[in-house]
């Protein structure tokens, strides 16, 4: 089985009209074996961006912990926020840096746009090979199951509400049909001057 | 051939303790050497952690850890909580599983915090930590954990945890098929670490 799938999980990031919705299972798991039902993979990287990191989880912790330094260290030298599209390339720079020996995990970034509001959304390969597509992304050990559910579901410029309502049917019923992802689920809608975290229930078998 | 799964570890968090019982029995291959080996090692007034694994990586990692806590201590003039210990931990961990000498342990860490009371850290070789109510490492937890689902309760007294901890044992001594005889617990609460009675089959009768 592949290290990807060692510890199971799964991301998805959807576009809606001016917002953005990104959302992740919460189980961390030793193969067939649940060890936590409390083990979120999107993390808050900005006031309107976040980052999802499904794959190995000690590489889930790894990255988000040199993200956050790199981030961090950006912003103290710039004096402003970064832009979604400015954190991917970094992201991708840091995956690359890793091109023979790479941490294992798929990543799904969601904002918006700090300064002109524009929703964004991208996902990358282990290595940071991006992909910013115009509606949505998935990531993790059920993105098969997830690509079906968001093709059926996803249209263009839902509102908040109804985007909230896609992306958590597209998660719930992918990760139900996936051993190794789901036992509950965050969900945040972004919109320009409002976050919306959700915490919704899922089958627990 | 490892024999890191061949050997277990228990953990139970409640609201006024955190309880780890490790096997003491060390093992070369088919042949059992020793079954009064200590896996739960002290690393500051109230910080315990139970390390399996290769033999000689465990107690070197444990050794190395704990005196790297003191350490940090006797600098900065205060103690690293669990939380603090458990994210140095996983660092280690981190960076060495991408060397040419990773260590191969599983580590259960458990402290009380002045402020936010017991904590249970789950921690695999791949050093991914995980915050728990309750965990196991090995074979022995395939039995143990549905046992720990169904008895595990946060409000549990210091004497019911011991005794969710003896029916683990009693489990894994009829249901496993490697002999543990022997497992050692210690606790941590409010006051400090306090060592509890060895559990064998003679405590079990």
């Amino acid at each position: 089985m592949s290290i990807l799938a060692y510890n199971g999980g799964a991301v998805v990031a959807m576009k809606g009209k001016d917002c953005v919705a990104i959302a992740t299972d919460k189980r961390y798991g030793i193969q067939a074996q649940t060890v936590s039902t409390n083990f979120p993979k999107v993390y808050q990287m900005g006031p309107t961006l976040y980052v999802g990191l499904p794959g190995l989880a000690t590489d889930t912790q790894t990255v988000f912990q040199r993200l956050k330094f790199r981030m961090n260290l950006y912003e103290l030298k710039e004096n402003r926020m970064m832009r979604p599209k400015t954190f991917s390339a970094m992201l991708s720079n840091l995956l690359y840096e890793r091109r023979f020996g790479p941490y294992f995990i798929e990543p799904v970034i969601a904002g918006l746009d700090p300064y002109d509001n524009q929703p964004y959304v991208c996902n990358m390969d282990l290595i940071g090979c991006p992909n910013e597509p115009e509606d949505f992304v998935v990531s993790g050990t059920c993105s098969e199951q997830l690509y079906g559910m968001c093709e059926a579901l996803w249209e263009p410029n839902l509102s908040p509400d109804e985007l909230f309502e896609t992306i958590s049917q597209a998660l719930v019923n992918a990760a139900d049909r996936d051993a190794i992802s789901g036992w509950g689920a965050t969900v945040y809608i972004v919109e320009k001057d409002k976050i919306t975290e959700k915490h919704v229930k899922t089958r627990m078998d | 051939m490892s024999n890191i799964n061949l050997q277990c570890l228990l953990g139970i968090q409640c609201n006024d303790f955190v309880m780890i019982a490790a096997d003491q029995s060390t093992s070369h291959s088919i042949m059992v050497m020793k079954d009064d080996e200590e896996k739960i090692h002290k690393i500051s007034e109230k910080l315990i952690m139970g390390v399996i694994g290769d033999q000689g990586d465990s107690t070197q990692f444990a050794e190395y850890i704990a005196k790297n806590i003191q350490l940090y201590k006797m600098r900065n003039g205060y103690e690293l909580g669990p939380t603090a210990a458990a994210n140095f931990t996983r660092r280690n961990l981190a960076e060495y599983l991408r060397s040419s000498t990773p260590y191969f342990v599983n580590v259960l860490m458990a402290g009380y915090d002045k402020e936010n009371g017991p904590e249970l850290y789950f921690m695999d070789y791949l050093a991914s930590s995980v915050k728990v109510p309750f965990a196991c490492h090995g074979f022995g937890g395939y039995l143990s954990l549905s046992i720990m689902d169904r008895y595990h309760k946060k409000d549990a007294t210091e004497e019911e945890a011991y005794e969710i901890l003896k029916m683990c044992v009693k489990e894994v001594h009829r249901r496993l098929f490697v002999s543990l005889p022997n497992f050692q617990v210690s606790v941590v609460n409010r006051d400090g670490i306090k060592v509890l009675p060895v559990i064998n089959s003679a405590l079990l009768k």
